[in-house]
């Protein structure tokens, strides 16, 4: 289990405050698609994703993305209770989705340099260290009932 | 081929930009902040953020990298002395390489928000990637 120190959630919680779900949820998922293009297989219905204008103007890729971060914003106010509160979204992963769970730390990672994109010289070595014990948590709880 | 040095353009571009900030010694105080694990292989460092051996070293990665650039057409000749370093001397356990990229990615980011885009990024990911790749590729 991850174990935040009061400061490392309050550096999460205040920048998460100031984060645009919707514009980052889409520039996430968009850079995912682009950096690792083999994530692809998993979006076949979303259309046009053969450039990566094509993929960060796709209207699928944002309204997705928008849906992933919003969940993620679940895990900022839980975290200390993130295989609870993913547990139901990890037996959808294993078992409709069919993830592989290694795909949960490449977006986890893709979150956190879209972080310091937007946040710059703010997002200094602590905030990321925090963000990056987060979406590790997040990676396991996901993975967490995978069989 | 046409794709990647399309991509080399981009890692130039973007690397003359980090030319201009060589006090910054990138992505080490995020490595050991985020991946403490990685302190293990400096014990006989000062490794407080602003110290002279994290300056120091970090210098040296940067023109490792900035020589991979120069020949991204040929890292694997730009680093080959690097790489036997690595390899019998140094042997850091490759998984670690991948943490270090992701925070030189995570400095270049945040250093320079007009410049990373998608494209950048992954441009900056492969060549980073390639790095770790030739630097490791004598271990065994």
């Amino acid at each position: 289990m991850v174990h935040f120190t009061a400061e490392e959630k309050a550096a999460v919680v205040s920048l998460w405050a100031r984060v645009n779900v919707e514009l980052v949820g889409g520039e996430v998922l968009g850079r995912l698609l682009v950096v690792y293009p083999w994530t692809q297989r998993f979006f076949d219905s979303f259309g046009n994703l053969s450039s990566e204008s094509a993929i960060m103007g796709n209207p699928k890729v944002k309204a997705h993305g928008k849906k992933v971060l919003t969940s993620f914003g679940n895990a900022v106010k839980h975290m200390d209770d993130l295989k609870d509160t993913f547990a139901k979204l990890s037996e959808l992963h294993c078992d409709k989705l069919h993830v592989d769970p290694e795909n949960f730390k490449l977006l986890g990672n893709v979150l956190v340099c879209v972080l310091a994109h937007h946040f710059g010289k703010e997002f200094t070595p602590q905030v990321q260290a925090a963000y990056q014990k987060v979406v590790a948590g997040v990676a396991n709880a996901l993975a967490h009932k995978y069989h | 081929m046409a794709s990647w040095a399309g991509r080399a353009h981009i890692s130039r571009g973007l690397w003359s930009g980090c030319g201009q900030h060589p006090s910054k010694a990138p992505g080490r105080s995020e490595l050991f902040a985020s991946y403490p694990q990685t302190k293990t292989y400096f014990p006989h460092f000062d490794l407080h953020p602003g110290s002279p051996h994290l300056h120091m070293h970090g210098t040296k990665v940067v023109a490792a990298l900035g020589d991979a650039v120069k020949s991204i057409d040929n890292i694997a000749g730009a680093l080959a002395k690097l790489s036997e370093l690595h390899a019998y001397i140094l042997r850091v356990d490759p998984v670690n390489f991948k943490l270090l990229s992701h925070c030189l990615l995570v400095t270049v980011a945040s250093h320079f928000p007009a410049d990373f885009t998608a494209d950048a990024h992954t441009a900056w990911d492969k060549f980073l990637s390639i790095v770790s790749s030739v630097l490791t590729e004598k271990y065994r």
